[in-house]
């Protein structure tokens, strides 16, 4: 399963970060360091795996952006290179060639395409137009209820003219 | 100021907000900026303005993910996740999973929002709660809201379903006695179409086989022909441009698939034989020059080697990884060796013909794919390969990294001590190592290497002779150099000290040696550069003193000037140097009548003692009786005078020869800090327990005493818990209390003399270390058919621990079968008790069985120990029965 997903841009500021196994806040920040600094610091050419406390950090870089998810020992290394890069087509089909400025501010949309892919630390859906399809809906839903927020305020105007 | 032109109020937009933290320049101004908006989102808060509420949530986020603390709005997620409309539950679930974690308490109150979303109408919100759920459930929700999670299985959405699967896992690794109740509903979803139920429904069988055998029985019987008929269609299946990775269907898919049949394989030969074919298929069939194609192939090896033995699989499989081996791209060969390393215990002999490969490997430039291959190469050694493999490892220490240099010598070492085929070859092996990465070998290693020398008394010219050689050729060590290794030069020191005299004269040369030339002075030459190297630390140079001393009386013609090396020490800042320097000189100058007897060559040390010491067992005292016969190679035959005087010399120390625990082999080489007094005479007195023993009862006999058991007993016990420190007693003392009496007594009246022999610094107070009191042994039960002893003693560094050896003696008539002893202690003490040395006990007192346990007393010193006993036996297959309250024990234990 998958433990944690953490974005790093190259000069280690945090993009994103996941969390499916319970960590505090304090340890958080931890692994954060720890990790940022041992991805970084590796060479263009070296494999994308590296061993860390018993688990399997695997990372992969994509322009500025290490995309890096922590899983079992036993769990498929190169399956997980394959989810990290489902997850940034995704980004990309979302917001059109995507780049790290629409992740820092759109990050919370970041944040919800990723838990329409991922859940409990496992494999939720392998299809990229059914994930936008979802987030697309509930776009809609938000819309709908601000459309209905902005009505009712122009109701009240109108009433208390 | 107006709210729209301030950037930091609580009326900023997200964007703006980060844009403005965006612009600052230094990390104080962001910090700056941070604190002004958490103020104002704070203030905000207090307002309790529900419009506004959303948007700080957001901003809190963002602030949390750049590492500053936002505990404060951890409340305002739960009021975002209680207001009914969709945007702000979907921010406020989102704050919830990333501003809090599982074991927050705060998470409690939000079990029942939780339940009522689970229970919307509007499917995507009980989309949102099931996600939230799925990833920060704890235990305690996991069982209040099982059953909401269950219903939403069948759920008419897919997307429900699917997500209520992977909740699924959650709630039954938090709880699994939850388990059994989705076993049915999870089987159910594994005929669905859609993917996404599909893959997540896979999933949720797989983890309910793993938390629970029955689940794994049901899905292998109800479900394994299913699955492959499901991973046989997607395997065939054509292109289909939503699910397709690189040409491959699903890569995610197939992967879960076959992760899922390996768990109903294993073990299970029926449900292996029917996956066979499509496993064969997929490793075939599947065109493996992308990243998923790869995944699927490694996927599919993995279950291959797990599932119940296919001889031609597992061929196909060592194929492809094979084929994986010689792939360019690192991550392949990565798991490559990360899968090889597994097949080694089903098909070594395949692993190894991919052994060049592997050592290529060891040698990458990657960390992660060396550190990959040097455990395979760690397990793939036997006897019959460890030679050229490890002359493999060892030529390449010389080019490898630092960092890396630790991880490789601790493996060579391990491979070395585990496999080599003769002495002489372990022997070059571990100069090698020492030589190349001398400073990264534990202490443990070097000392083993001096114990397999010594013992090998063919090689000890052999050894001496290479140790020279290389020192000579390395330049180990020059007054200007850097490249010093330090372990080398303890091992080298401590031979030539020992054998100096077969290193001149070329003792037991062995055929393949080439003969060399050393005289006397260089011998000495070495050791002299050696003291003066000022990187080399105290112990390195105080094993240089003691091997100079050594050869005082090896080379004789030597002795003036060893002795003007040594005494120049006597001013060392270094208390344990200029001790040793002060009592050698004195040794050299004084004393030449016994010098030759002190520095006697040193008894072989026991291998098997020192490796159950490395393993941290405690060295048996049982073993040695009191005067016993222990003959030494080359300590006994002495003049009985000298042996006195040996023995008062050592007297001081008698209580506590100061060994601690396991630095045995240290004391050997003299390197302790002991008291001054045994220094001197360790080289003879010291050697091991047996040793000290042996002379201590052989002096008894020369000097018999007279004196009533009894008495002598409690002087020796009082001198004994008169000189109590800090350090507690250690094991030789165990042995120690085992001597007979008499000896102990000559010890306390061989005081004023070793005052006479140390005359040199007579001033320095006689010291006593490190001894703890040592407790007479107590009958602790005693029948018409049994009796039961203790031993005592303290565990070091402990107090409160009492170490207790029960010894059994049957004293009637008939053999005792099936014996077990249990003991009871009321509750201030803690009992562990460790296997007995038998069950069988022998008739007539022919033997004994002995227990050992530990008492901790968490009272130590107000209350004594106390036990109740309850033994049973088997006489002729009768069951006997014997009890008894233990109360005789020494106080302050």
């Amino acid at each position: 399963m998958i433990h944690f997903v953490l974005l790093i841009s190259r000069q280690g500021k945090v993009r994103l970060t996941k969390w499916y196994s319970p960590y505090s806040q304090k340890e958080r920040s931890k692994v954060i360091r720890e990790l940022s600094s041992e991805i970084l610091s590796r060479g263009p050419k070296l494999c994308n795996f590296v061993e860390w406390r018993g688990f399997k950090v695997v990372y992969k870089r994509y322009a500025s952006l290490y995309f890096c998810i922590c899983n079992d020992q036993d769990d498929n290394e190169l399956e997980t290179l394959s989810i990290i890069h489902h997850y940034v087509e995704t980004l990309d089909r979302y917001f059109g060639s995507v780049c790290e400025l629409d992740l820092i501010f759109n990050f919370h949309k970041a944040y919800f395409i990723l838990d329409e892919i991922l859940l409990a630390g496992e494999m939720q859906e392998t299809s990229k137009r059914t994930t936008l399809r979802l987030i697309a809906a509930q776009e809609e839903l938000l819309e709908a209820a601000k459309e209905e927020a902005s009505s009712l305020s122009s109701i009240i105007a109108q009433a208390t003219k | 100021m107006d709210p729209i032109l301030n950037p930091f109020s609580s009326g900023t937009r997200l964007r703006d907000m980060i844009r403005a933290i965006r612009a600052c320049k230094t990390a104080a101004e962001e910090r700056a900026a941070i604190r002004k908006e958490c103020a104002a989102i704070r203030a905000s808060i207090n307002e309790n303005d529900p419009d506004y509420r959303h948007r700080n949530l957001a901003k809190l986020m963002f602030i949390h993910m750049l590492g500053y603390p936002t505990h404060f709005g951890q409340m305002e997620c739960l009021k975002c996740i209680a207001s009914p409309g969709f945007p702000e539950k979907r921010i406020g679930y989102l704050g919830l999973m990333l501003l809090l974690d599982e074991r927050q308490e705060v998470l409690m109150l939000v079990t029942n929002s939780l339940k009522q979303d689970l229970n919307h109408t509007n499917q995507y919100i009980v989309g949102l709660a099931l996600c939230a759920l799925g990833n920060i459930c704890s235990a305690e929700m996991a069982r209040d809201l099982a059953p909401e999670v269950e219903r939403l299985l069948q759920f008419r959405d897919p997307n429900i379903r699917k997500k209520a699967a992977l909740c699924s896992i959650r709630i039954i690794k938090k709880v699994p006695d939850l388990a059994e109740n989705f076993v049915k509903p999870a089987t159910a979803l594994l005929k669905e179409k859609h993917h996404g139920v599909l893959i997540t429904a896979v999933q949720l069988c797989a983890d309910l086989c793993k938390v629970s055998r029955e689940a794994l029985e049901h899905i292998r019987k109800k479900c394994t022909e299913g699955l492959v008929r499901t991973l046989k269609d997607l395997a065939n299946s054509s292109y289909s441009p939503e699910y397709d990775v690189s040409g491959i269907t699903d890569p995610f898919l197939h992967i879960r698939l076959l992760k899922l049949l390996r768990l109903l394989g294993e073990g299970d030969a029926d449900a292996s034989d029917s996956m066979n074919d499509i496993l064969a298929q997929v490793g075939t069939k599947t065109e493996s020059n992308k990243v998923a194609a790869n995944a699927i192939l490694y996927e599919c090896v993995q279950t291959i080697m797990s599932i119940e033995g296919n001889g031609g699989l597992r061929v196909l499989a060592i194929g492809i990884l094979g084929k994986f081996l010689s792939n360019r791209d690192n991550n392949i060969r990565y798991v490559a060796l990360n899968m090889l390393m597994k097949a080694v215990t089903a098909d070594p002999q395949a692993v190894l013909r991919y052994r060049a490969t592997i050592l290529e490997c060891v040698k990458d430039a990657d960390a992660s794919i060396r550190k990959r291959a040097l455990e395979l190469v760690y397990v793939l050694v036997n006897e019959s390969n460890v030679k050229p493999l490890t002359t493999e490892l060892v030529s390449y220490l010389e080019t490898c990294d630092q960092d890396f240099k630790g991880d490789l010598t601790a493996k060579i070492c391990a491979i070395v001590s585990k496999f080599s085929p003769e002495k002489i070859w372990y022997i070059d092996q571990m100069i090698k190592v020492l030589l190349e990465a001398g400073n990264f070998v534990k202490d443990e290693v070097w000392r083993a290497l001096i114990v397999v020398i010594s013992n090998a008394s063919e090689l000890h010219g052999y050894a001496v002779r290479a140790l020279y050689k290389a020192f000579q050729n390395h330049n180990v060590i020059t007054l200007t150099s850097i490249f010093y290794q330090e372990a080398f030069t303890r091992v080298a020191i401590w031979c030539i000290g020992e054998y100096g005299d077969l290193l001149i004269n070329n003792v037991g040369m062995l055929d393949l040696e080439d003969r060399i030339t050393v005289t006397e002075s260089d011998a000495v030459d070495l050791i002299e550069i050696t003291i003066q190297c000022h990187a080399l630390d105290f112990t390195t140079k105080a094993m240089a003193l003691v091997a100079l001393l050594k050869l005082s009386s090896r080379f004789p013609s030597c002795s003036e000037r060893i002795r003007e090396i040594i005494v120049k020490y006597k001013g060392n800042f270094v208390l344990e140097l200029q001790q040793r320097s002060i009592e050698f000189n004195s040794i050299i100058a004084r004393h030449q009548n016994i010098r030759s007897m002190l520095v006697e060559r040193m008894p072989v040390l026991d291998e098997a003692t020192f490796i159950g010491r490395q393993a941290g067992s405690l060295p048996d005292a049982g073993s040695i009786s009191a005067g016993s016969s222990v003959s030494l190679p080359n300590g006994v035959a002495k003049p009985a005078d000298s042996l006195v005087d040996l023995l008062d010399l050592n007297s001081n120390d008698a209580p506590a020869p100061s060994s601690s625990g396991g630095d045995f082999l240290q004391d050997l080489l003299g390197v302790d800090l002991s008291p001054a007094a045994q220094s001197g005479a360790n080289q003879t007195s010291k050697s091991g327990t047996d040793a000290l023993l042996d002379l201590l009862s052989v002096g008894s006999v020369s000097r018999p005493v007279e004196s009533p058991s009894a008495q002598s007993n409690s002087s020796a016990i009082d001198i004994l818990s008169a000189s109590k420190s800090e350090k507690a007693s250690v094991s030789p003392l165990d042995d120690l209390s085992s001597l007979s009496l008499s000896s102990r007594t000559t010890s306390i009246t061989g005081a004023a003399p070793m005052m006479d022999l140390l005359d040199g610094f007579a001033s320095t107070p006689p010291k006593s270390e490190n001894n703890g009191t040592v407790y007479p042994s107590i009958t602790a039960f005693e029948s018409s058919s049994l009796q039961l002893t203790f031993n005592f003693s303290k565990q070091p560094g402990n107090s409160q621990t009492t170490n207790i050896q029960a010894t059994f003696i049957n004293l009637s008539s008939d053999e005792y079968t099936d014996f077990i002893f249990q003991a009871a202690v009321p509750k201030f003490l803690q009992l562990q008790l460790d296997p007995a040395s038998g069950s069988t006990l022998p008739a007539n007192g022919n033997g004994s069985i002995t227990q050992n346990f530990r008492v901790t007393n968490s009272q130590n010193g107000k209350k004594s120990l106390v036990m109740r006993i309850r033994i049973t036996y088997k006489i002729n297959g009768k069951e006997k029965l014997e009890e008894g309250q233990i109360s005789n024990f020494p106080r302050d234990l």
